[in-house]
């Protein structure tokens, strides 16, 4: 018997026994959605708050409006344990699921990111990573699939600089300054080099890089060279999983000051300062989302599912770490997009052209932050058909022992230059993949 | 009754040195490469070329590459990521400084790159032996991708260090990289470059310079006695098992992926590609591909099953049993049969051919 026919076979007897068992059938075909989380792996500590996030909002859809526009939002999550090829496994298995397949994939995993790139293309499905990825798939016209919304780690690096500049003064204090950079050595942590070289450059301060090698644990040479050598105004962190906490103790063991230790938002997580204990006090990181628990969409999910017992994470305390509040805004974009697609092509599933179509005319104001009880949690989005990033936006944030305080305001990127290295780095690659950039007009 | 070689008579030498000397395994062999060929192709779904089908036959041909090594050679190598990398980046560095390359060529020079490297990094297998060679081939993997990450030359300055592969088309419009690749030419791509080098191994394992390397492998200092020449025998070795491993790398990031970062090759690839081998078999072709049928598709099968049974629970629950059930059956198939599945299916084989009357 054929691998496919024994496939169906059972798939066929699951449906029956599915439907014997008395399962309602649904009145309206649903949207499907498919989830790629770890909530296993060396990194779930990250990833389950995420993964709880993303799938409350949903079902927070479901219990309380049943769905979008009355389509029922079916969710299946696939567990990629952050690893590459199982990843790319779970997006080919979830890609076709439902009635109009997936509407759009969030990888969250740099590397899963690169390897779905071109599949993609070819599926015409919308690929959305916020806050890591590719950077310059902000330009829309060489990604016309890929979105970056809310910010990208190019203008990471340029708001950290930002910020660094407003303590000391402004632009010109920066002149002669010594910033260092401590990175995971991946994809992921090099992302900021290039911008923070420019930027050097521009300003006139010495940058100084170090690579951490996977998985970080060893960083004792590299903070002797920094607290005893070098001795830099400010150290800025792409660091991931293990490598922060053990980071920050190290920064603590050479009396390196922790308010003058930024980390960009994926050294930001509260699973990583717990470990870090009293060491971390004081630490600062980027976030592209804000901070708190008690905003209205976190009321509406304790009320709506965790008093009823339905919510994802395992105790209530959990909704409102960081990341959990990033899962919320990732299914947010996806549930606005959907919202915008069927406003023009009818309440029915989406498919994920249609939903590409409608993240090229994404816009989550200010307003609409405000209906939904996350005004002042998340920053507007508007994106277009030639910009796929946004403002770009992120705020300081501090660890006071216990949770992240807010202390400055969203910070704006220098995005005339980011764009130009958006638009010089996508020419780059639409040359070497052969690939005639759209016409955005 | 069915299986065996009463009645078939070898009358010239060129039948008596037949890979498969018995008529119904030559049958067996004709049906399950038309098998493959023509009707997986016309039955699977994109899903199961281009998601599992893929990646086993390349990773079977990197177990293939370190069976070479390891299995007839006996030379330890941990170093198999590091040289999937150098395959790979050598794709790539080709491919693009030369767009007129045809795939099949940027393929072969990439595997013949890494082929050097792969001599560079035997020279230490001259002095050290066993575990403490892998102990120097692990140098290698962490070496070849520090390399990678460190020097921009290799990904042409790409700010995160990643290499994507152009599109490429084996003759016209049959795409094999890029978005506009059907799964169906990736897997004939793929599925005819692996039949090929497998038959290439099986036709050198059986040559002088196979029987070299067992000698080797079974005990060094006699065959050096015998006048088996230590250097350029041990060399030959890790030059042939590297020129599969970067094959086997190149099309990884060509084929299957399309754009990786260098941590895609990881020490954690190279014992995957180990404990096929393992389990596989060492010493063995069909252990190659028996191995890294059981590496690749069994996880992907225990993380499917509950679902097709209709079962509902939780992901991460599922992701653990899939650890545990794994786990169970690695040590179930070492207990039963320590020489790996190869040897398994050589029992049945045996079996079969007194089949139904065993005495």
């Amino acid at each position: 018997m054929t691998i496919k026919r024994l496939k169906t076979g059972i798939i066929a007897a699951a449906t029956i026994s599915a439907c014997l068992a008395g399962s309602a059938a649904m009145a309206m075909e649903s949207q499907f959605i498919g989830s790629l989380v770890y909530r296993t792996g060396p990194y779930a500590p990250g990833g389950i708050p995420w993964a709880d996030g993303f799938a409350d909002y949903i079902e927070l859809l479901n219990a309380r409006d049943g769905g979008i526009n009355g389509v029922k939002l079916e969710l299946e999550e696939c567990d990629t344990a952050y690893n590459t090829d199982k990843g790319v496994e779970c997006y080919e298995r979830l890609k076709n699921k439902g009635s109009t397949g997936m509407p759009a994939v969030m990888p969250l995993s740099t590397g899963i990111t690169y390897a779905l790139l071109d599949r993609v293309v070819a599926d015409k499905i919308p690929l959305i990573t916020s806050g890591y990825g590719r950077a310059d798939a902000a330009d829309g016209r060489v990604f016309p699939y890929v979105f970056v919304p809310p910010a990208t780690y190019w203008g990471g690096a340029d708001i950290a600089i930002n910020y660094i500049a407003s303590q000391e003064g402004g632009y010109g204090n920066l002149k002669g300054k010594k910033i260092a950079l401590v990175y995971h050595d991946s994809a992921y942590g090099k992302e900021p080099i290039n911008t923070l070289n420019t930027l050097a450059e521009q300003l006139g301060f010495k940058f100084f890089e170090f690579p951490v090698p996977h998985p970080g644990l060893e960083q004792k040479a590299t903070w002797l060279k920094i607290g005893r050598q070098i001795r830099p105004d400010y150290v800025l962190m792409w660091g991931w999983g293990v490598m922060n906490a053990t980071a920050i103790k190290e920064a603590a063991a050479v009396g390196f000051p922790r308010d003058k230790f930024i980390g960009v938002w994926w050294s930001g997580n509260d699973a990583d300062m717990v470990p870090a204990g009293d060491a971390a006090i004081g630490y600062k990181s980027l976030q592209f989302n804000s901070v708190g628990s008690d905003f209205g969409i976190h009321q509406q999910i304790r009320s709506e599912l965790y008093a009823k017992g339905k919510g994802a994470a395992s105790s209530v305390e959990g909704t409102g770490e960081v990341a959990y509040n990033r899962g919320i805004q990732s299914a947010l974009i996806l549930t606005e997009a959907l919202r915008t697609a069927m406003a023009e092509f009818g309440n029915r599933p989406m498919t994920g052209e249609q939903v590409a179509w409608a993240m090229d005319r994404l816009n989550i104001t200010q307003e609409r932050l405000k209906e939904v009880g996350a005004d002042g949690l998340f920053d507007p989005i508007q994106l277009s058909c030639a910009d796929h990033q946004g403002k770009g936006r992120a705020r300081v944030t501090q660890w006071d022992g216990k949770q992240w305080q807010a202390i400055s305001d969203w910070i704006e990127p220098n995005l005339n230059m980011l764009r130009a290295m958006y638009e010089k780095s996508a020419a780059a690659y639409a040359k070497e993949k052969g690939i005639t950039p759209r016409d955005c007009k | 009754m069915l299986y065996r070689e009463a009645g078939e008579f070898k009358s010239t030498y060129q039948a008596d040195q037949a890979i498969l000397t018995i008529r119904q395994d030559r049958w067996f062999m004709w049906a399950m490469l038309a098998f493959a060929f023509l009707v997986i192709p016309l039955i699977s779904s994109e899903y199961w070329l281009g998601t599992i089908l893929l990646p086993f036959l390349i990773l079977a041909l990197a177990a293939l590459g370190l069976n070479v090594l390891t299995g007839y050679a006996g030379q330890l190598s941990l170093g198999t990521g590091g040289f999937m990398a150098t395959g790979a980046f050598a794709a790539y560095k080709l491919a693009t400084a030369f767009p007129e390359l045809h795939i099949v060529v940027v393929i072969l020079l990439a595997g013949l790159l890494t082929a050097g490297v792969g001599i560079l990094f035997g020279i230490p297998s001259l002095r050290i032996k066993g575990f403490y060679l892998a102990v120097a081939t692990l140098a290698s993997q962490f070496f070849l991708i520090w390399m990678f990450n460190k020097f921009g030359w290799f990904t042409n300055y790409s700010a995160s260090g990643v290499i994507s592969a152009p599109p490429m088309s084996v003759f016209g419009d049959a795409f094999v990289t890029g978005p506009y690749a059907t799964a169906e030419a990736k897997y004939l791509f793929t599925l005819s470059l692996v039949v090929l080098f497998a038959l290439m191994t099986k036709n050198l394992v059986r040559s002088n310079i196979g029987r070299e390397w067992m000698a080797v492998r079974d005990m060094d200092i006699a065959a050096e006695i015998i006048g088996i020449k230590m250097l350029s025998t041990k060399l030959k070795a890790f030059a042939y098992s590297s020129f599969l491993c970067g094959i086997s790398g190149a099309l990884w990031a060509f084929v299957y992926t399309g754009s990786v970062e260098p941590l895609a090759f990881d020490v954690n690839r190279s014992f995957q590609i180990l404990f096929m081998i393992i389990i596989g078999g060492l010493g063995s072709i069909m252990g190659a591909f028996l191995g890294a049928a059981f590496i690749v598709l069994l996880p992907i099968f225990l993380s499917n099953a509950p679902h097709w049974i209709g079962l509902n629970i939780p992901v991460d629950l599922i992701s653990h049993i899939e650890f545990m059930v794994f786990g169970v059956l690695i040590i179930f198939f070492l207990i039963v049969e320590p020489h790996g599945l190869a040897r398994l299916w050589q029992l049945l084989k045996e079996k079969l051919r007194l089949w139904p009357f065993p005495y």
